[in-house]
């Protein structure tokens, strides 16, 4: 495992401004993700895990601190630029599968590819199968969500992570949804794309049996983290 | 980005089939209005165009007005010369005037004609009738009256006329009977009825007699001139121009036929006013139809959306798959509704040859291509702003909703 990071935030804060109140929702998050580590995020419900994400991920602006990955600073990126960044380099996994209904298992794990370059090419295509296979699917790629159970729905999400080779996989209680055999399966899944590909992963999870296959861990309490 | 959004767009419509039948249903049936009144509002414009100018002149050429003169002109006087009365209204030099109105492009028919008033006797009946004098081969040049004859023949011989059938009616005329005609002039002389005829014009079957240019010529006195040369045009709509045109070519005073049916026209104007408003209508129904269909798809499509926006795509994105669903919608049903007005018009007889009382519907009129192009256009147009509300959905609410 690489000693680089590639992730680090400073004095992070987070509010959000209701008429007149504002509230507080992260405070002084210092943390850092380096190459390769597979780290959980772990803490009670409303301590702040979600948006701690969200920010990582550029789907939420700070509104204070520091925040760069790769050497950009995200928190004074235009919008455009994070959109950008964030489909080039960082891979997401939800706590359910948000696979599009419309399109088939191949097609929704080429999906985050095809919508940064407005195309779907061979290459997508065959990245996208061989990322099928490895989550054990190859045989259900012609298949739409409908079709497909709760556990095979979330490896396709895994492997949709994965199409673009992010530094970083951001996944929101990832196993949440699913029975303990297929919360095993996605997790040995991640597991291997972390050890297989220096992948970057950071879990959210309530579940101690997931926070225990991980190499670090960060616990944060009232939007302070209180481990690290 | 157009490919994969087309991708998209397609598959999002094409996985939703009864959603996107019923979109496309309404779509075509706002075009099929769209073109019924197309084809409605101009068969009527064509049918009242042609009863009401069929058997007219396009164009009239007579003698100009010998309006009284300006002599002088003070604050308490004016001295004029009266209108000479002293000579009778008609052109004398016709025959290279009759060649350059049928060497002017947009002429298709040329009839010098004399014309007079005279009364029609016939035992203690009478009444009072126009004569028209025709050249031989010009019965029919203005209107069509070899093909209106009711009863008899055509055949104008120098004792022979042609009466209309409400006169004949009136009188208790009957093709073969001789009548008395009186002119203007005081020449008095006898006829036979050669043929009786029917125009569908009340003045023209009641009180318009045909004979021959020679025969006019010795009841009205008038041994070389004539009265006027009624011209046939087409486009009918070019008359006025074709006039302006002959009265600078002829120097005579040029009556087009618009001039004399003015309010043709404002009924016509207004029908066609009364057609666009139900046209746009149709076309507003159609811009909120879509609308509101692609509005209730974003809402239930935010998540989806969402994640989108989440993987990394652009707004443009969004965009344009929205724009382009819309505008698939409006192209798939413009070219139903079109088609399927195409079909459904195709039983209606043409204008020309409808019953009296049947819808005058003109199927050539319908505008389908506007229609089409007008109604993808409006889809389009309906579909910008709900796409632009999709672009602006926050991937976190989305996702987490």
């Amino acid at each position: 495992m690489s000693t680089e990071p590639i992730l680090s935030v400073k004095n992070l804060v987070k509010s959000f401004v209701n008429g007149q109140t504002e509230t507080l929702v992260l405070r002084d998050i210092d943390l850092s993700i380096m190459a390769g580590e597979m780290t959980v995020l772990l803490g009670p419900s409303g301590s702040g895990k979600s948006t701690l994400l969200n920010i990582l991920g550029t789907l939420m602006r700070a509104s204070g601190g520091t925040h760069e990955m790769l050497g950009v600073n995200l928190l004074a990126a235009s919008d455009a630029r994070r959109t950008e960044f964030r489909s080039r380099h960082i891979g997401f996994v939800f706590q359910f599968h948000h696979l599009l209904p419309d399109l088939s298992a191949l097609e929704n794990v080429m999906m985050p590819a095809a919508s940064a370059a407005g195309r779907e090419t061979s290459a997508m295509r065959k990245r996208a199968a061989d990322l099928l296979d490895a989550v054990g699917l190859s045989d259900r790629r012609d298949y739409r969500p409908g079709a497909m159970s709760g556990g095979q729905r979330q490896r396709v999400a895994v492997a949709r992570s994965l199409i673009n080779d992010p530094e970083l996989v951001l996944a929101d209680e990832p196993t949440g949804n699913l029975d303990r055999e297929s919360a095993n399966q996605v997790m040995e899944l991640i597991r291997s794309f972390n050890r297989a590909n220096a992948t970057s992963f950071l879990i959210s999870t309530h579940d101690e049996s997931i926070a225990a296959q991980c190499a670090r861990r960060i616990e944060l309490l009232d939007g302070r983290v209180v481990r690290s | 980005m157009a490919p994969y959004a087309a991708k998209l767009a397609i598959r999002h419509l094409g996985s939703h089939p009864g959603q996107t039948a019923l979109l496309i249903t309404g779509v075509a049936l706002g075009v099929g209005v769209f073109i019924f009144m197309s084809a409605l509002i101009g068969g009527l414009a064509t049918l009242l165009t042609q009863r009401t100018v069929g058997s007219i002149p396009h164009v009239v050429l007579e003698m100009p007005d010998r309006d009284p003169s300006l002599l002088l002109s003070r604050p308490t006087a004016q001295v004029v010369i009266q209108k000479d009365l002293s000579r009778r209204d008609q052109i004398t030099v016709w025959q290279p005037l009759v060649s350059v109105a049928e060497a002017t492009p947009g002429v298709t028919a040329v009839s010098p004609q004399i014309r007079g008033a005279a009364y029609l006797e016939r035992g203690q009946a009478f009444a009072p009738v126009g004569i028209i004098g025709v050249q031989p081969g010009k019965l029919s040049a203005i209107a069509n009256i070899e093909a209106a004859i009711v009863d008899g023949s055509s055949n104008l011989p120098a004792d022979g006329i042609l009466i209309g059938s409400t006169l004949a009616q009136d009188l208790g005329l009957r093709v073969g009977q001789v009548v008395r005609l009186i002119s203007e002039r005081d020449r008095a002389r006898s006829f036979r009825i050669g043929g009786i005829f029917t125009l569908g014009i009340a003045s023209a079957d009641r009180q318009t007699v045909y004979m021959n240019f020679p025969t006019a010529r010795a009841l009205f006195d008038l041994p070389t001139g004539i009265s006027r040369i009624e011209i046939k045009v087409t486009p009918v709509t070019d008359a006025a121009d074709i006039a302006a045109r002959l009265h600078r070519s002829t120097g005579l005073k040029a009556t087009p036929w618009t001039e004399e049916n003015g309010q043709l026209f404002e009924g016509l104007d207004a029908q066609a006013r009364t057609g666009l408003i139900i046209k746009a209508f149709s076309l507003v129904t159609i811009v909120v139809g879509i609308a509101s269909a692609m509005l209730l798809s974003i809402m239930r499509r935010q998540s989806e959306i969402g994640i989108m926006r989440a993987m990394g795509a652009r707004k443009n994105l969004v965009v344009t798959v929205f724009v382009l669903e819309g505008t698939l919608i409006g192209l798939v049903g413009a070219i139903v509704g079109a088609s399927g007005a195409w079909i459904a018009l195709a039983p209606f007889p043409p204008v020309s040859e409808i019953a009296s009382g049947a819808l005058p519907i003109d199927r050539e009129q319908g505008e389908y291509l506007l229609a089409a192009s007008l109604t993808t256009l409006a889809a389009a147009l309906a579909s910008i702003i709900p796409a632009l509300r999709a672009a602006r959905i926050d991937p976190v609410e989305a996702i987490g909703s």
